[in-house]
């Protein structure tokens, strides 16, 4: 589904990634860890667009992401709070991104509806703009906003941070179920190793910008990971 | 710990982003401001010796007189830019300060704004001149103390009634009222007030008055901010209640539609840019100065097309200079999600031609003055939709200013909108539809030269492709310097 291919970024002198040659096939559930600095946001950011390489290219589902916008429709994030929109009530932020998907109030409403549990009756109907939300109700609403339109590619950034423990549990399950059922191929970063071992079938650990572990997800990874962040 | 204050205030305003610009911006800021001061000082050099050729009576009477509108003026000034103390407060909150001391630093701080010390240039001078025209010197000390106390009175009114936008709106409807009903000699509240401020001249003892107010208000400050030092109390965010709207009339022009109902929201939820909206309506009104003659300079003939152009474009000029800037907070949602430039660009198009048909349409009392300033504006509403819309567009691209949708800051002018590029793109915008109008006007006639400006805009229509073609195309490669610019706030 994506591949990558000898990509760099550098800023000045700076090398901030620099990975050869990867390939995450369709429907895999990928796992990114590393320290503060050692390029996960960089490679997200790269994966949407929203920086340019120095070299090399990125190819998701055979569109040059860096050349063509044709990824879009199929490829959908949540990095950060620059994700939503402030002075919107999240029904209308759900509404908006459906409408640029290309799916009506019903669809939406639809998708809604099997989030319940995780929206845990503090998301809908409470008349306050996203703004006025916790940061943590803030992620709940775009990390479900990115599910919606059957997006084949769906990248979060660090998606369990500021959740509180329930919904770090629901959101695995959700996780889980999205590349295993629906073939969506899910990228997540984490800090947390406990829930990408648990979550990802593929671990990719970077240091300082390269790969440093290819990881398929066993008993044994979450021991070995925490071997190397150990040091 | 005083010091620690200090250090900290002095690291925030030379680390600043805003403080890193353009020598030759700086050079122009300061021009302005010595521009400023210099009207200010001349005002209070010349304002005795004026009133006093005007033969209006007594100068210092007479300033006293209109006293009142003086300090309203600057109370509503102060209420619109001046900056509470209270950001920066909360990281203070749990170090080992008193929370007394965080306070008067905080209102200390207020003291030394320029809103206040501004003032100096008007009162000393004026000052100066009573006494060297022989006005007995304890009455005029008396007076100018007065004065200033109640320029700081102004100063802690508006600590505390700040963010109320109720008593806020209250008050300016009166003094606009009482303006209105001055002009037309129904109520001259100045005959109320100036006896007020004699007093103080008078017998300048009373000049004790204005300072205990003064000290009472400090206190009542003092009070009410260490009382609101929570953050659940007076440093929280305000939050305001939801008001959904229906806006599906709009789907029926697709996803154009959708990014409409998304700017018509942005418009109505935020504080920003309903101050542009209400600028662009204000602009409505910027014809009166050049077709009721009331400044000579404006008489010449092409003056009225940019009149023209400023009466219909105020939306063009307030919003529409700041295109994609407003979309800043998410503009990386806006440049992943599913989405054609040319159909964000032209959702913005559209609302841009909508705003300018409203104010052609309110700008219809202008054909009291006359067909030529009703022709000028029309002529302005064509011009600005066929020309200026793209050229605001094109501009925007290069603004990357990231805006701060639920704050005013900065809502007068900002310095990184003004670069090279975007001030040569106003030459087009102002200038052109003036020479091509002197041309026709020169060569033919007057109405010449008004076809000559609809022409031009007109020919705009035709090329619509061609230069959204060619904004999408500077959109793309400036895509990601602006994202960059939008992430530092």
């Amino acid at each position: 589904m994506i591949t990558v291919h000898n990509l760099t970024k550098s800023y000045n002198s700076n090398t901030v990634l620099n990975i050869d040659h990867m390939e995450i096939p369709k429907g895999q559930s990928f796992g990114l860890v590393g320290n503060n600095g050692a390029g996960k946001t960089t490679l997200f950011s790269l994966l949407l667009d929203l920086i340019q390489p120095s070299s090399g290219h990125i190819i998701n589902n055979e569109v040059q992401v860096d050349q063509s916008e044709e990824w879009k429709p199929f490829t959908s994030a949540f990095i950060d709070e620059s994700f939503l929109i402030g002075y919107l009530t999240p029904e209308e932020y759900f509404y908006f991104i459906g409408e640029l998907r290309g799916r009506n109030k019903a669809d939406v409403d639809a998708l809604l509806a099997n989030y319940g549990d995780f929206f845990h009756g503090e998301i809908l109907g409470q008349k306050k703009y996203l703004r006025d939300l916790s940061k943590g109700n803030q992620k709940k609403v775009g990390i479900v906003a990115s599910f919606i339109g059957n997006p084949e590619v769906v990248i979060l950034d660090e998606p369990f941070a500021n959740l509180d423990p329930t919904t770090q549990i629901r959101l695995k399950g959700i996780i889980k179920d999205l590349a295993a059922k629906e073939g969506v191929t899910v990228l997540v970063s984490s800090h947390d190793l406990i829930h990408v071992t648990e979550v990802c079938e593929r671990i990719v650990v970077l240091n300082k910008g390269e790969i440093v572990k290819d990881i398929h997800t066993s008993t044994e990874t979450l021991k070995e990971l925490e071997a190397f962040f150990a040091g | 710990m005083f010091k620690h204050f200090l250090g900290l205030q002095w690291k925030s305003f030379y680390r600043s982003a805003s403080f890193k610009t353009e020598i030759w911006f700086k050079i122009l800021m300061a021009l302005g401001a010595l521009y400023f001061i210099a009207v200010f000082l001349g005002l209070g050099f010349g304002a005795y010796f004026m009133i006093d050729e005007a033969g209006w009576g007594n100068p210092l009477r007479v300033v006293n007189r209109f006293m009142v509108y003086y300090l309203t003026f600057d109370l509503v000034f102060r209420y619109m830019l001046q900056k509470m103390p209270v950001t920066n407060i909360k990281p203070l909150l749990y170090l080992p300060f008193k929370k007394s001391q965080v306070v008067n630093f905080s209102l200390g701080k207020t003291v030394v704004s320029f809103f206040n010390w501004s003032h100096a240039f008007f009162f000393i001078p004026f000052s100066v001149v009573l006494l060297t025209k022989n006005y007995p010197f304890a009455q005029v000390v008396g007076w100018h103390l007065a004065m200033m106390a109640i320029i700081y009175c102004n100063n802690f009114i508006n600590v505390m009634v700040n963010n109320k936008d109720a008593v806020f709106y209250v008050f300016a409807g009166l003094m606009i009222l009482a303006g209105i009903s001055q002009f037309y000699q129904w109520f001259d509240i100045t005959l109320y007030a100036q006896p007020i401020f004699d007093y103080f001249y008078d017998m300048p003892w009373t000049a004790i008055i204005p300072w205990a107010l003064l000290l009472a208000l400090y206190f009542l400050a003092f009070g009410y901010f260490k009382k609101h030092m929570y953050l659940d109390g007076g440093l929280a965010k305000k939050h305001t209640e939801v008001r959904t709207e229906n806006l599906d009339w709009l789907n029926r022009f697709g996803n154009l539609g959708t990014f409409l109902k998304n700017d018509i929201k942005l418009i109505k939820r935020n504080k920003r840019s309903k101050t542009a909206v209400l600028t662009g309506f204000f602009f409505v009104f910027y014809g009166l100065l050049f077709f009721t003659g009331a400044i000579e300079a404006y008489d010449g003939p092409f003056w009225k097309i940019f009149a023209g152009i400023f009466v219909t474009g105020g939306f063009l000029f307030s919003f529409g200079q700041y295109v994609p800037s407003w979309d800043s907070s998410y503009y990386p949602l806006m440049m992943s999600q599913n989405i054609k430039y040319r159909e964000y660009l032209s959702s913005k198009w559209y609302l841009i031609i909508i705003a300018t048909v409203i104010s052609t349409i309110l700008a219809t009392f202008y054909v009291y003055f006359g067909w030529e300033a009703y022709a000028a504006v029309l002529v302005g509403a064509i011009y600005n939709i066929g020309i200026n819309s793209y050229l605001v567009l094109w501009g925007g691209a290069y603004v990357k200013t990231p805006i701060e949708l639920t704050s005013n800051k900065k809502a007068f002018g900002d310095k990184q909108a003004f670069n090279a590029k975007t001030l040569l793109l106003t030459l087009p915008k102002l200038l052109l539809p003036m020479v091509i109008y002197a041309i026709g006007h020169f060569l033919i006639s007057p109405l010449a030269g008004y076809l000559f400006v609809a022409a031009f805009g007109l020919m705009g229509f035709v090329f619509k492709e061609r230069a959204f073609k060619m904004i999408e195309g500077i959109y793309k490669k400036e895509k990601y310097k602006t994202l960059l610019a939008y992430k530092q706030k």
